[in-house]
């Protein structure tokens, strides 16, 4: 016999929100937030926006590579081959 | 160099600016190198290039004074940035108000936010939000105990909430505090 998942309120889903988001918590408690979730509209939405939040963070902080940093660290790590062949 | 583009703008990020990025991923390159004689492949690559990065930031690149860090981190309630965005102008359009905010922030502001944030806050957000580590990686990273890297994350992330909700103010993408209206 297996143990029930444990039943969680509003509150507890919001203090472990960021836990549930990064596939931190235990199976368990991950089902008890999923299961709280579909029957709690309020909840769902704050979910799924402080979901949409992290991949807007993810996607706007990113910067182009110089071309000529490319260049660089690939002559610097060359050189550095050359003199381990040496 | 498959992580180059994710070294550079962790590197952005830390030190403010192309010049002191590039140097710091080219020393990263360059001390990965030295260590490995040549990078082999493996899961644990990109983390091992992380925390070279972050060391070597703190060692060589970072603003010499030493901050009071974790005191200059106002408690910020939690959901701040939802809770705001919920009660703007925009939630009377029929559309999800706050989803159609998140679309409006910027790049400038996203950056702006997290280069705003005290260094042992800004590395582990950096490390989660943008690049998707473990708590268990970022401590291995960081070198902090992982109740240490959740407590910062927590407290990081609010402090960024609040951040983009402040340009969203300017931006009158938010009301200034819930149930003002």
């Amino acid at each position: 016999m297996t143990a029930p998942i444990p039943q969680v309120d509003c509150s507890e889903t919001v203090a472990r929100l960021y836990e549930f988001l990064d596939g931190e918590l235990t199976e368990d408690r991950r089902i008890a937030i999923e299961n709280h979730l579909n029957f709690c509209p309020p909840c769902g939405s704050v979910v799924s926006f402080e979901a949409e939040l992290r991949r807007v963070i993810a996607d706007r902080a990113r910067d182009h590579v110089p071309n000529q940093l490319r260049e660089r660290i690939a002559a610097a790590l060359a050189e550095l081959s050359d003199e381990a062949s040496a | 160099m498959e992580f180059m583009p994710s070294l550079y703008s962790a590197a952005m990020r830390l030190t403010h600016n192309p010049s002191d990025a590039e140097d710091l991923v080219q020393e990263t390159y360059l001390k990965a190198y030295r260590a490995y004689g040549g990078f082999k492949e493996g899961t644990y690559l990109k983390a091992w290039l992380y925390k070279i990065l972050t060391n070597t930031f703190i060692n060589s690149y970072r603003a010499k004074r030493r901050r009071p860090e974790e005191s200059e981190l106002d408690e910020v309630e939690d959901l701040y940035l939802y809770r705001r965005l919920a009660q703007s102008e925009a939630a009377d359009a029929g559309y999800s108000a706050e989803d159609r905010a998140l679309e409006r922030i910027t790049d400038t502001e996203v950056k702006q936010a997290i280069e705003a944030l005290p260094e042992s806050f800004r590395i582990p957000v950096i490390l989660a939000d943008v690049e998707g580590f473990s708590y268990k990686e970022i401590a291995e990273i960081t070198d902090v105990p992982i109740g240490t890297v959740m407590s910062r994350l927590h407290r990081g992330r609010k402090a960024l909430q609040k951040a983009l909700a402040e340009y969203g103010m300017q931006r009158g993408l938010v009301v200034a505090e819930p149930g003002e209206r």
